[in-house]
């Protein structure tokens, strides 16, 4: 059995002691961050990401991954039990969750909303494992014209389905494209855009970039609103749910966890939209409609398995593409290229223990997030009086000793601050910087398959649509830019984070 | 400019776009366009910065139609406050040390807030700062000054 040999290679790797230390500190700061709001695991991740650089690989994505999961763990804890999700992807939760706390059911929730997350994310975790390789396969026969119709593909989505205006979220990922060309052009030698600042050669680094656009621009924005302070009176009584709980959950459970695999690997679709759509789902196929929203413990159970369960998936084209699906996959593609490994199929077979070990980690996270989060529920709530004028000055910290350190240049801080007032600029008139991040990250990949499928072709544009896989990338674009005309599905849109 | 232009979100998306766009391809007319079959380091971005400048073409208009105001005004104080004390702290880390740096970032930063209070700013920098020294200078050995001329030697 390969994969058999593949899983031991995997926790070999994850079973270290730096290994699960990190995976530990991943998942509490994960947790951390989930509870707190104001702060989101795309901000975390965004902040750290900078002094990953100074570990090995596998130990800082099973980090970082451990940041991106464990938030969906902290944040359901909140929407249950003050009525705030800590994260966009429970915002769904709050709504049965927290009347399950006013009717003394908070312990129930709790525990149904961590048995869902373990169960959808081991779920989750055996699907990267057996579809990873498949789909590596696959992508081994991929040519230029195909990757540059994937990559047009997931770029459309991105823009798309965002959160805000679509034609906003395209002119974004153009944008992103145009920060990604600037630095010395690898065909030519040529300096774009550079404008003679030496720093700029190799391009504007793109931990610059993601801190600037998701750290400092959030912080300015976050300031503007007024501080949420919120107080939980209600005692948890007893953590064990009763057995019509877990009879009542069980096929909601599946289903989320369904919803949420399947979300999960879709381009620009995440956690935040997989739970809304399961929660709907859960509410169309329930016999008595009318409880949800006083309490059902299916709209808890659903929602908490697909947002899990959607983070796990979500590293499936990232892991075995090399194309990310949401913004927090693309930093997590760029914390692996700083690392100097280029994503993409081979990952899996040149790097076996970086697939597979980070595949184990996310198991053993897991659980470890189960025990993190049910005994220790009080001591996460009473994070929640932290103040935020006390997070943001020690986030921007963070922030600029980070980027100062990949390159001890202070001209990357400065570079950050100035990325940080176009974010602000570009938030405040609802443009979303998702789009733009992921145009960055595959910026100067798609330009170099763009040349070489036009090359190879003789110059011939229609490379595209008679190869049968780019034709399928090229079709599935246009339907997703039909949608964007289609007001119906526009409607229903989430944060993709 | 008329008045209720200023505070429109698409119209103001929209004109940034297109300066954005009309940038890139001003940029890049310097560089060798070369031919669909043998693209030169100019082709992409020119092709680029006039994506980008029809995108912002038709947010202007559409601004100008139907355009959504903004709900708050611009911030423009937290997100100057906040812009200083990154500056000031990627001038001042090699010049002065981490301590002074650190010292200025907190509390220009904190002064971006709605409430500024000095004991708990000093506390927060204080904790901070040992918390930074212990893991950046200590831990990650990262090679900057404490303060002027004062090394960790660990």
């Amino acid at each position: 059995m390969d994969i058999l040999n593949n899983i031991i290679l995997g926790f070999g790797v994850a079973f270290s002691p730096a290994n699960l230390a990190y995976c530990f500190v991943g998942v509490t700061l994960g947790t951390l961050v989930g509870v707190l709001p104001g702060v989101g695991p795309l901000v975390t991740i965004a902040m750290l990401l900078p002094i990953t650089f100074n570990l090995p690989a596998v130990s800082a994505l099973i980090m970082l991954a451990g940041i991106y999961y464990g938030a969906q763990y902290g944040g359901s804890t909140t929407s249950i039990l003050v009525n705030l999700p800590g994260e966009t992807a429970s915002a769904v939760t709050c709504i049965d969750g927290y009347q399950m706390a006013r009717q003394g059911r908070a312990g129930p929730a709790l525990a149904i909303a961590a048995i869902s997350s373990l169960f959808a994310g081991c779920v989750g975790v055996l699907l990267i494992a057996l579809l990873g390789p498949v789909l590596g396969e696959l992508a081994l026969k991929f040519g230029a014209a195909e990757y540059t119709a994937l990559m047009l593909m997931a770029l459309a989505a991105s823009a798309v389905m965002t959160q805000g205006d679509a034609v906003k979220g395209l002119a974004m990922v153009v944008l992103g494209l145009l920060l990604g060309i600037v630095g010395t052009d690898v065909n030519s030698g040529m300096s774009r855009y550079t404008f003679g600042v030496p720093e700029l050669s190799d391009g504007i680094g793109f931990t610059v970039i993601a801190v600037g656009l998701f750290a400092v621009a959030e912080i300015v924005v976050n300031l503007e609103r007024t501080e949420a302070s919120a107080a939980y009176t209600h005692k948890i009584t007893g953590l064990m749910p009763t057995g019509k709980d877990l009879r009542d959950s069980s096929w909601p459970i599946v289903r989320g966890t369904a919803v949420g695999a399947f979300f999960g690997v879709l381009p620009g679709t995440g956690p935040a939209l997989s739970s809304f759509a399961t929660y709907l789902l859960e509410k169309k196929l329930a016999r008595d409609p009318s409880r949800f929203g006083k309490g059902a413990i299916e709209g808890v159970a659903a929602p908490e398995a697909a947002n899990n369960a959607a983070a796990q998936t979500n590293f499936i084209p990232m892991l075995t593409l090399g194309i990310p699906a949401t913004a927090t996959m693309a930093l997590m593609l760029g914390a692996l290229t700083m690392q100097g490994i280029e994503p993409g199929p081979q990952v899996m077979t040149s790097k076996p223990e970086l697939f597979w070990g980070l595949i184990a980690s996310m198991w053993i996270g897991n659980l470890m997030l189960v025990v993190l989060n049910l005994p220790l529920v009080g001591l996460w709530v009473r994070l929640l009086r932290v103040p935020y004028r006390w997070l943001f000055p020690s986030i921007i910290m963070f922030c600029c000793i980070g980027n100062y350190s990949v390159s001890n240049n202070p001209a990357d801080v400065y570079l950050c601050a100035v990325i940080g007032v176009l974010g602000y600029v570009l938030a405040k008139l609802d443009c979303e910087p998702a789009p733009l991040i992921l145009g960055y990250v595959l910026g100067p990949l798609m330009e170099e398959y763009l040349r070489r499928a036009l090359l190879i072709s003789r110059g011939d544009p229609t490379v595209f649509f008679t190869r049968p896989i780019s034709l399928a990338f090229m079709i599935a674009t246009l339907l997703v830019l039909l949608l964007m005309i289609a007001p119906a599905v526009r409607g229903k849109k989430a944060d993709n984070a | 400019m008329r008045l209720e232009l200023r505070s429109n979100k698409d119209f103001l998306a929209g004109l940034l776009f297109l300066i954005l766009g009309g940038f890139a391809v001003a940029v890049a007319s310097n560089y060798p366009m070369g031919s669909t079959m043998r693209m030169g380091p100019g082709y992409f971005p020119t092709a680029l910065g006039v994506i980008l400048c029809l995108f912002g073409a038709y947010l202007v208009v559409r601004g100008i139609r139907t355009g959504g105001k903004m709900e708050r005004g611009w911030a423009w104080r937290p997100l100057a406050f906040i812009t200083l004390s990154i500056v000031l702290f990627g001038f001042l880390l090699d010049r002065a040390g981490m301590v002074p740096a650190l010292v200025a970032m907190f509390f220009v930063a904190a002064a971006a807030g709605r409430e500024f209070r000095f004991k708990e700013v000093l506390l927060l920098t204080v904790v901070m700062s040992a918390f930074a020294a212990a893991v950046f200078l200590y831990g990650l050995k990262l090679p900057y000054p404490l303060f002027p001329g004062v090394w960790w030697i660990s």
